[in-house]
C-alpha cells in the first residue's frame, strides 16, 4: 500500500541505487563477466601475449582438464572441504553447541569465546599461529607430542591445513546449530527422554528432523566459502610440490605466479560455476523456507 | 525418570544404580568433551597471548619471562607501524563506502517500488557469495593494472566495497523494512523535504544498523589479505595483513618479537570490536555475516 | 472545511479503495469516518493528508483546491496509529519536529513545545523517549505534537486502537473535550461504532469505497439509511427479518404487524428494530413474535435474550434486550413485541421514508 512513504520519487531513488550498483558492476559483475571472456584467450602477465592476446577458444579449458597438477588440485580440494568443512566444522561445532546447550555461565562463555576468536582474529595472525604451533624443531604440538622434529607441514600438508579450516571457521556452525537447538521446544526432548529415549536417539528422533533446515543452509554456506578459501596459501602456500594445492591457491599459483592469466581465467570460471551451483541452491532452500513461513 | 522403568530385568534398585551411573558417565563425558575442545580452540592462541610479553620469544610455547620490550621492536620495522596506518585508511575509507552506498541503495530500494527490485536483490545476493576474491582475481588484477589503480588505496579500496556492498545493501533493507513506514509519512505531513526526513528520521532510526554494517565492513577489510596482496607491490602502501604475511615468509629466521607484537596489536581492533558489537546491540545472526 | 468532490482512488490492480466520492465537512466539525475493515476509510484520510494522490476528483481544505499539492503544504497534521513518535528524539523534539521543519528558532519551538505539552498534562515528560512512555502518554504526545502546529484540519487514523480497554474510554472523553475546546477541524478513522458514536458530531458510514450514509450519531443509529448501516451500527446488532406485505398487514416471521406508510401490497421487505426497542411479554400476542428462549446474555445491566421463532416463511432468531431481574428461563415460550414507532422498514436495502 505504502508505495513511497519519504514521498523519495522514482527519479530520487534511481539516483539513490545506482552509484551503489555502479560499484557492484564494475568490481564483481563485470570481473566475472571478463572472466568467460580471459578464459578464452592466451593472455599473459608478460611477454608477447600480454601485449596481443589471441582467442585461443576452448584450449585452456581443454588443457586444464588434461593438467595432472589441475585434477590433483580439484581433488585435493574436495578433501578439503569434505574433511574440513563437512566432516570438521559441522561436526565439531555441532558437537559444541550440543554440549552446550542449555548451559549458562563461564564455562559456556570461555568455550565459546575461544572458537569465536578462531573465527575472528585476521587470517594473517592465525596461519602464523599454525605455523607456530607445527614447527618442525620447536613448535608447540611436537613439545606437548613429545614429537620432535616431526614435519606436519611438509609429511601431511594436507591434513594439517584441513585441521588447521576447522579450527578457523568451527565458530559459525557452532553459532548456527546453537540457535537452531533454541529452536527445538524443550517439552520435544523431554517427552523423549521420559520415553528412555537415549542420546543418539533423542538426536535421531527429534533433533535433526527439527532443524534439518539449518543444517542443509549450514552444509551449503560452509562448503562454498571453505571451495574459495585462500587462508591455507598463508601457511602452506600449496607446497611442498603442489601437495596441499587446493583450488585458490593453484589458480593463484598459476595466474599471478607464473603468469598465465588466461589459463587462470579459465579455472577461475569453473569456480565460478561451481560456486553458482552452490548458492542457487542454497537460495532456493531459503526461499522455500520463507515461503513456508509465510 | 527412573520411575517409569518397570523391566522384568532386576529389582528396580539395580535399575536406579545404572542410571545413575549412566547419567554420570554423561556428565563426565560432557565435561571432558568441552575441555578438550576448549584445549583445541586455546592451544595456537596461547602463543599470542605469552610471545609478545617473553623476554627471549621462542616459537614454542612457554610461560613468559614478562617484559614489554619486544613492544620497541615495532618502531623498529619500517613497516609495521606505516601497514597499519594503511590498514585503517583502507578500513575505514570502505567502511565509509558501504556504509553511505548501502544506507541509500537500502532505502531506496526498501521504500519505492523500482520495477524489478526483488530480481536485483536477489541477483546482488547471489553474486555476492558466487563472485569471490578466488573466482576473480585474475579480472581484478587485470581490471585495476588498466584503471591504473595497481599500487593504490583506492583500487583496494574499491575492489573491497564492491565486493561489501550487497550483502550490506540486503541486510540494511531488512532493517529498513522493519521500520514503521509512518515515521517517514508523519514527517511528510509536517512539510519534511525527503533529504530532511533522511537527516532527521531514517538515518537516526536505523543507526543501529549503520554501526553493524560499519563494524562488519571495517572487520573484513582488516583481516583481508587476497585483494591487497595482489593489487599492492608497494610494502609501503600495504596493509597489516600483508606486512605481517611478508615478515615470516621472507627468508632469514623470523623475528620473533617482532612477528609476536604486531600479531598481537593487529589483532587488537577486530576482537575490540566484535565485543563492542556483541556487548551494545547482542550478537545478532546475520545469517553468515563474516565470510 | 473539508470538502471532497468525486474523489477516487484506484490502487494498482483496479481496486478502488474510495469510489467517486462526494463530502463536506464543516467547520470545526468532529467527524468519523466509520467503516469495516478494508472499506476504504484509511486510504479516504491518506488521500485527504495527500500521503495518496487521487485518481480523480478534488479535495478542497478551507478556501484552498489541494488536491494536487504536497502534504507538507496542506496544513493539515495527522496522528497515526501507531502514533510515529520517533525514538530517537525526547519528548520535547518529537512536539517541536514540526515547528523545526518550519524552521522555527529553537527557543521558541522549545517553548511551544512545553506549552503544548502542560495543556496535556504532559510537563513531567519532556526529557523522556517514546520507549519510557504508556500507550496514553504516547497518544497524548502525537496529540501535541498535531496540535503545536495549528494547523487547519487534524486527521486521525484509528487514535483509540492501540490503547487497552479501560484507557480507551478515558481518551474517548479527553480527546471529544479536547475537540471541542480547540475547535478545529477533525476527521478521524475507526472500526467501531461505539467509538464513533460517542465522539463524533457526525459520521460517515463508508463500505467498498462509498459512503453509505451520512448523519449524526443519533440520525445514523435511530435511522440507518440502509440494511448495510443497520447491521454495522449499534453494540447488539440490529433484529433484521424478511417480511412481505400481504393484506394491508406486514408479515414479518408469524407475526401480523402494522403497515407503514410507503408501502404497497405484495412488497418484500425487511423488517428492522434494535434489541433494545423490543418488549417481551409472556403471554401470547398476535402483533409480537413468538418463540423459544434459547440464549440469555448477561450484559451487566441488562439480559439479550434469544428467541427462536418459527413461522411459514422459515425460522429466525429475534432478540430482545430486557431489564435485569425480568429475564426469562432458557427453554420457555415468551413473544417479542416490538415499539412500533422504532420500526424500521427496508425494501430493495434501502429505508422505506414515509
Amino acid at each position: 500500500m505504502n508505495t513511497d512513504a519519504a514521498g523519495l520519487g522514482r527519479t530520487r531513488a534511481v539516483g539513490f541505487v545506482l552509484p551503489a550498483l555502479v560499484l557492484i558492476g564494475v568490481f564483481l559483475i563485470f570481473p566475472a563477466l571478463w572472466t568467460i571472456y580471459l578464459g578464452l584467450t592466451d593472455f599473459r602477465l608478460t611477454g608477447l601475449a600480454a601485449a596481443n592476446p589471441q582467442i585461443v577458444g576452448m584450449d585452456n579449458y581443454t588443457a586444464a582438464l588434461g593438467d595432472e597438477r589441475f585434477r590433483t588440485s580439484l581433488w585435493l580440494t574436495v578433501q578439503f572441504v569434505l574433511g574440513s568443512a563437512i566432516i570438521g566444522q559441522v561436526g565439531l561445532g555441532f558437537s559444541i553447541a550440543w554440549a552446550l546447550r542449555n548451559r549458562t555461565g563461564p564455562v559456556k562463555r570461555a568455550v565459546e569465546g575461544l572458537v569465536l576468536l578462531a573465527w575472528i582474529l585476521p587470517s594473517s595472525v592465525v596461519a602464523f599461529l599454525w605455523i607456530a604451533l607445527l614447527d618442525r624443531d620447536q613448535g608447540t604440538l611436537n613439545a606437548l607430542l613429545h614429537t620432535p622434529g616431526f614435519a606436519w607441514l611438509l609429511d601431511h600438508p594436507m591434513l594439517s591445513i584441513i585441521i588447521f579450516n576447522t579450527w578457523r571457521g568451527t565458530a559459525f556452525s557452532m553459532m548456527l546449530y546453537g540457535a537452531a537447538l533454541e529452536s527445538v521446544p524443550p517439552s520435544h526432548l523431554e517427552t523423549a527422554r521420559l520415553a528412555g529415549a537415549s542420546t543418539f536417539q533423542q538426536l535421531r528422533d527429534v533433533v535433526f528432523p527439527r532443524i534439518r533446515g539449518h543444517m542443509l543452509t549450514n552444509l551449503l554456506l560452509i562448503s562454498l566459502w571453505t571451495f574459495n578459501d585462500f587462508t591455507s596459501f598463508q601457511i602452506t602456500a600449496g607446497g611442498p610440490e603442489g601437495r596441499s594445492e587446493i583450488v585458490p591457491v593453484y589458480i593463484y599459483n598459476v595466474a599471478l605466479g607464473s603468469g598465465q592469466l588466461g589459463f587462470g581465467a579459465a579455472v577461475s570460471f569453473l569456480v565460478l560455476i561451481i560456486n553458482l551451483v552452490l548458492a542457487l541452491v542454497y537460495l532456493r532452500l531459503l526461499r522455500a523456507r520463507r515461503g513456508v513461513a509465510a | 525418570m527412573t520411575v517409569q522403568d518397570r523391566t522384568a530385568e532386576g529389582p528396580p534398585a539395580v535399575k536406579v544404580e545404572t542410571d545413575r551411573v549412566r547419567h554420570a558417565v554423561a556428565v563426565i563425558g560432557r565435561a571432558t568433551f568441552l575441555a578438550v575442545a576448549g584445549g583445541f580452540f586455546a592451544l595456537p592462541l596461547l602463543w599470542l597471548a605469552t610471545a609478545p610479553f617473553d623476554l627471549h620469544p621462542t616459537i614454542t610455547t612457554s610461560v613468559p619471562e614478562f617484559t614489554l620490550r619486544n613492544f620497541r621492536a615495532l618502531l623498529d620495522n619500517p613497516y609495521v607501524l606505516s601497514s597499519l596506518g594503511n590498514s585503517v585508511l583502507q578500513a575505514a575509507a570502505s567502511a565509509a563506502l558501504v556504509v553511505i552506498l548501502a544506507a541509500l541503495a537500502a532505502y531506496a530500494l526498501s521504500r519505492v517500488r523500482i520495477p524489478g527490485r526483488d530480481a536485483l536483490l536477489y541477483v546482488l545476493l547471489l553474486l555476492s557469495s558466487v563472485v569471490t576474491g578466488t573466482a576473480a582475481m585474475v579480472p581484478i588484477f587485470e581490471l585495476a593494472t588498466r584503471l591504473n589503480l595497481i599500487d593504490t588505496h583506492l583500487g583496494v579500496v574499491l575492489t573491497l566495497s564492491g565486493g561489501l556492498l550487497p550483502a550490506a545493501i540486503f541486510i540494511l533493507k531488512d532493517f529498513m523494512d522493519g521500520t514503521p513506514t509512518s515515521y517517514e509519512e508523519s514527517a511528510r505531513v509536517f512539510g519534511a523535504s525527503p533529504l530532511q526526513i533522511l537527516r532527521h528520521i531514517v538515518v537516526p532510526v536505523i543507526r543501529p544498523g549503520l554501526a553493524t554494517i560499519a563494524v562488519w565492513s571495517v572487520a573484513s577489510v582488516w583481516g583481508s589479505f587476497l585483494t591487497p596482496f595482489i593489487l599492492l607491490r608497494d610494502p609501503a602502501k600495504a596493509p597489516g595483513a600483508v606486512i605481517l604475511y611478508t615478515l615470516y615468509t621472507e627468508g632469514g629466521s623470523p623475528r620473533l618479537d617482532l612477528i609476536s607484537t604486531f600479531s598481537l596489536l593487529y589483532s587488537l581492533p577486530v576482537v575490540l570490536m566484535y565485543v563492542f558489537v556483541s556487548r551494545r546491540y547482542g550478537f545478532r545472526f546475520h545469517g553468515g555475516i563474516k565470510r | 472545511m473539508i470538502s471532497l468532490h468525486g474523489l477516487t482512488k484506484e490502487f494498482p490492480g483496479g481496486v478502488r479503495a474510495v469510489d467517486a466520492l462526494d463530502l463536506e465537512i464543516a467547520d470545526g466539525e468532529f467527524f468519523a469516518l466509520l467503516g469495516p475493515s478494508g472499506c476504504g476509510k484509511t486510504t479516504l484520510l491518506r488521500t485527504i493528508a495527500g500521503l495518496e494522490t487521487p485518481t480523480s476528483g478534488r479535495i478542497v481544505i478551507g478556501s484552498a483546491d489541494v488536491t494536487g499539492l504536497a502534504p507538507g503544504r496542506r496544513d493539515v497534521a495527522m496522528v497515526f496509529q501507531d502514533y510515529a513518535l520517533y525514538p530517537h528524539m525526547d519528548v520535547t523534539a518529537n512536539i517541536a519536529y514540526p515547528l523545526r521543519i518550519k524552521k522555527v528558532p529553537r527557543a521558541e519551538r522549545e517553548a511551544k513545545a512545553a506549552e503544548t505539552a502542560s495543556r496535556l498534562s504532559l510537563s513531567e515528560l519532556l526529557a523522556r523517549r517514546p520507549a519510557q512512555l504508556s500507550g496514553g502518554q504516547q497518544q497524548r504526545v502525537a496529540l501535541a505534537r498535531a496540535i503545536a502546529c495549528h494547523p487547519k484540519a487534524f486527521l486521525f487514523d484509528e487514535p483509540l486502537s492501540n490503547l487497552d480497554a479501560r484507557m480507551r474510554l478515558e481518551a474517548r472523553t479527553f480527546l471529544k473535550r479536547l475537540q471541542r475546546e480547540l475547535a478545529v477541524t477533525t476527521v478521524f478513522v475507526t472500526h467501531d461504532q461505539g467509538e464513533a458514536l460517542a465522539m463524533a458530531d457526525r459520521i460517515a458510514v463508508m463500505s467498498a469505497g462509498r459512503i453509505m450514509q451520512v448523519g449524526t450519531p443519533s440520525e445514523v443509529f435511530q435511522r440507518p439509511a440502509n440494511t448495510f448501516v443497520a447491521s454495522f451500527i449499534g453494540s447488539t446488532p440490529m433484529n433484521l427479518l424478511p417480511g412481505v406485505v400481504k393484506d394491508g398487514t406486514l408479515r414479518v416471521a408469524g407475526a401480523a404487524l402494522p403497515l407503514a406508510p410507503g408501502l404497497a401490497d405484495g412488497d418484500e421487505i425487511v423488517y428492522g428494530l434494535r434489541p433494545e426497542y423490543m418488549d417481551l411479554s409472556a403471554s401470547a400476542r398476535d402483533d409480537a413474535f413468538a418463540g423459544q428462549v434459547s440464549v440469555v446474555e448477561n450484559l451487566g445491566t441488562s439480559f439479550l435474550v434469544t428467541l427462536e421463532t418459527t413461522s411459514d416463511s422459515g425460522d429466525h432468531l429475534v432478540q430482545a434486550v430486557v431489564p435485569e431481574d425480568a429475564e426469562p428461563a432458557p427453554g420457555t415460550s415468551a413473544w417479542a413485541v416490538p415499539r412500533h414507532p422504532r420500526a424500521l422498514v427496508y425494501r430493495d436495502g434501502e429505508l422505506v421514508v414515509a
